[in-house]
């Protein structure tokens, strides 16, 4: 039977810079992927923030298969007819300063697969893992197929539907209330048609938040982000919504297409490729315990998202953990002890990284942002402001107040508008 | 039955089965791309496999081995990047693997090919069979499992569906337009193996961690194999492409009734009438 220090299931981005970590360490890592090309299995919106690859690969942006830097930050409030941008520019200088960059998984997943590779770890891809080997009623490696081989720690990096995290008991089955669906599109549009439409410089690239009609006034939102050649474009919609309203997703992803506000970004474009995926809308509240004697979670796996509602963070945040769970297994290493008790610097060391910091300051995000009027009256109120604020029409014009006042009342009220705001500011 | 008998430059291996199985790694067929310029095909940065007629001889190989016992030893020629055809090989189950890489054996046609690979086999010591795919899907001539048969003077069967090996000889159901024909060889012997045949197992996880750390992969070079390297490449090969033409599809023409559904039923049948489709 073949033997290993550290077996990782998951080759994405949390799996292996764990990889990456260890084999550095002088670990013997196995690391195991269910797709052929790291990368080609998940859904992605687009974007990554830089702050943790800097502290893994100082170079990065020298190397890794950077689409654009997120240069421009757009959030769209949309109804049937009309859209209400609010545009942040920033000329933050390309490479390593940048803040956030697109990739496409694909590229991006494979490049850091190649650095745990260069660093020593073996990468197997194509095998799917169905279990977990279990000794003494402790976890000791995995089982693929007819084969087992031993570990002695597992790492779960299997993303968000994670069956080891479940397999080895740290969490249960996510619930539709949990749950988000995601569809994305990409389309393949010439650079200089992306760079013109979207008012981008060579390596710029525009980020896009829409709420209102792009869910299908449902809770979620469109995204939107440039790539060098190509534009992902997705939605993402809570499921138990989607059950209770018998919408189709895919429904709501074509009426956001087509959109006139959409349609002047993407007209003319081949879509390259369609994906659907889960994703958990948990926070810390329901996140589940990270690790066991022998085994740790890391990345959506360990349930490590952030939705503050208008910024996505996953990427980022799989990393960091995937380097804490590597480190965490140094120490252990050095106690001679993979218990929970030698694997217990894991959270200590996410908490030092900023993560649980994050993870605990938006807590309360997931349950404002299950507020349905968020995606229902605010994203009609804004557009319709706006759309009397700019009506001429020889009748008489209203004051700005007088316009607020009217677009208010009769929608939402006052107070429960208050709320809803004041839960916002605190939670967001 | 027919019999074939002739007297081999490889001598029959006596202690188990020992089994040489040929393949090439060719593009994938949904990335065939065919260079507008050079009106060849696109074999760099295209996405490739092992060739699939050449899996279902990898298969035929273990079914055999799993049998008799023996060993089993893949061999392919061409540029390092080959190596992935022949560690999913090790996958499935092949106990070791050489690649014939060297910048004399670039341009090769089907002719100096048979003969590298043919020689390289010899270097293996005694072998009892040498399995090929029937023809690769990159080029389709089937030449090169004949060529090997005929530069080692061994027996030959095409087309296989299915072998056994009793007493020290190869039986072999041959598949042929109108049913098969079955064929008795002396080992050694060569078979050419049909596409789909067979459903070639899945490399698994301790065999895919052999193939990477195991030491079962060799690459050879010309020298290596001790080839005539007069003999190989392009100044090799009788082989010379006066053309090729590609083909484009006329483009079809596309047209959308609306209406109520009767409307636009008898829209279209109208349609189909006046195309002569069908007749009214």
């Amino acid at each position: 039977m073949d033997e290993f220090e550290v077996v990782i299931i998951g080759a994405g981005p949390a799996g292996s810079c764990a990889a990456y970590r260890l084999a550095r360490e002088g670990f013997n890592v196995l690391l195991v992927e269910r797709a052929n090309t790291p990368g080609s299995k998940n859904v992605f919106g687009g974007r990554i923030y830089s702050y943790p690859l800097t502290g893994i690969f100082p170079d990065f942006w020298k190397e890794a298969p950077i689409e654009r830097y997120v240069t421009q930050e757009n959030m769209v409030f949309m109804t049937e007819s009309n859209s209400v941008t609010m545009k942040f520019d920033s000329s933050s200088p390309e490479g390593v300063s940048a803040q956030s960059f697109t990739v496409l998984r694909e590229k991006f997943d494979s490049w850091l697969a190649k650095k745990a590779q260069d660093a020593g770890a073996l990468l197997i891809t194509g095998t799917r893992v169905d279990d977990l080997y279990w000794e003494n009623g402790r976890i000791a490696g995995i089982v693929a197929g007819p084969d087992t081989v031993r570990g002695n720690v597992v790492i779960g990096a299997d993303g968000v539907v994670s069956t080891f995290a479940q397999k080895a008991g740290l969490r249960r089955e996510l619930t539709a209330k949990e749950l988000s669906v995601a569809v994305k599109q990409t389309i393949k549009l010439p650079e200089e048609t992306i760079e013109d439409r979207f008012n981008l410089s060579k390596r710029e690239g525009a980020a896009y938040g829409f709420v209102g009609y792009a869910s299908g006034y449902l809770r979620g939102g469109g995204f939107l982000y440039t790539n060098k050649d190509t534009v992902s474009l997705g939605v993402v919609v809570s499921a138990e919504d989607l059950a209770l309203r018998k919408k189709e997703i895919f429904e709501i992803m074509e009426d956001f297409k087509l959109h006139p506000s959409i349609q002047k970004l993407v007209r003319g474009g081949e879509v390259i490729e369609y994906s659907a995926h889960m994703i958990p809308e948990m926070g810390i509240n329901t996140l589940p315990a990270l690790f066991k004697d022998n085994f740790l979670a890391v990345g959506d796996a360990g349930g490590l998202l952030i939705n503050h509602g208008y910024t996505y963070r996953g990427v980022d945040l799989a990393m960091i953990s995937g380097v804490s769970a590597a480190e965490a297994i140094v120490q252990a290493r050095q106690k001679g002890d993979y218990s929970k008790m030698g694997l217990s610097a894991y959270p200590e060391i996410l908490r030092k990284k900023g993560v649980m910091k994050d993870m605990v300051a938006f807590r309360r995000t997931p349950r404002f942002l299950q507020n349905a009027r968020l995606f229902t009256a605010y994203p009609r109120m804004v557009c319709d402001f706006f759309d009397r604020l700019y009506t001429v029409d020889g009748k008489g014009k209203e004051k700005v107040f007088d316009i607020g006042k009217k677009e208010i009342l009769g929608k939402v009220s006052i107070f429960k508008m208050l709320r809803d705001m004041l839960g916002g500011f605190k939670s967001v | 039955m027919r019999f074939l008998e002739t007297s081999p430059k490889v001598k029959p291996a006596t202690d188990g089965l020992k089994i040489a199985v040929c393949l090439k790694q060719v593009p994938k067929g949904e990335h065939l791309q065919i260079d507008p310029v050079r009106k060849t095909l696109k074999r760099e940065g295209v996405e490739s496999e092992i060739n699939p007629a050449d899996r279902n001889a990898v298969e035929l190989a273990l079914q055999l081995k799993d049998e008799h016992g023996g060993e089993i030893i893949a061999l392919s020629m061409g540029p390092p990047t080959f190596v992935r055809s022949l560690e999913t090989a090790i996958g499935m189950g092949v106990d070791r693997a050489v690649l014939l890489s060297d910048r004399a054996l670039a341009g090769s046609d089907t002719s100096p090919t048979s003969y590298a690979l043919a020689e390289t086999i010899t270097r293996f010591g005694r072998s009892g069979l040498i399995i090929c795919g029937e023809e690769t899907s990159d080029s389709s001539t089937g030449h090169v499992g004949p060529g090997i048969a005929g530069h080692l003077d061994i027996p030959q069967i095409t087309y296989v569906i299915d072998a056994k090996v009793k007493d020290g000889k190869i039986i072999a159901q041959r598949a042929v337009e109108f049913g098969f024909e079955f064929w008795e060889a002396s080992l050694p012997a060569l078979l050419t193996v049909k596409f789909g045949c067979n459903r070639p197992r899945e490399p698994t996880l301790t065999r895919k961690i052999k193939a990477k750390r195991g030491n079962v992969i060799q690459i050879w070079s010309a020298r290596d194999a001790a080839l005539d390297t007069s003999r190989l490449g392009l100044e090799g090969s009788p082989t010379v492409v006066s053309e090729i033409e590609t083909v484009d599809l006329p483009s079809r023409r596309g047209e959308v009734f609306t209406g109520d559904t009767k409307e636009t039923v008898s829209k279209l049948l109208n349609r189909l009438k006046e195309s002569g489709f069908i007749r009214g």
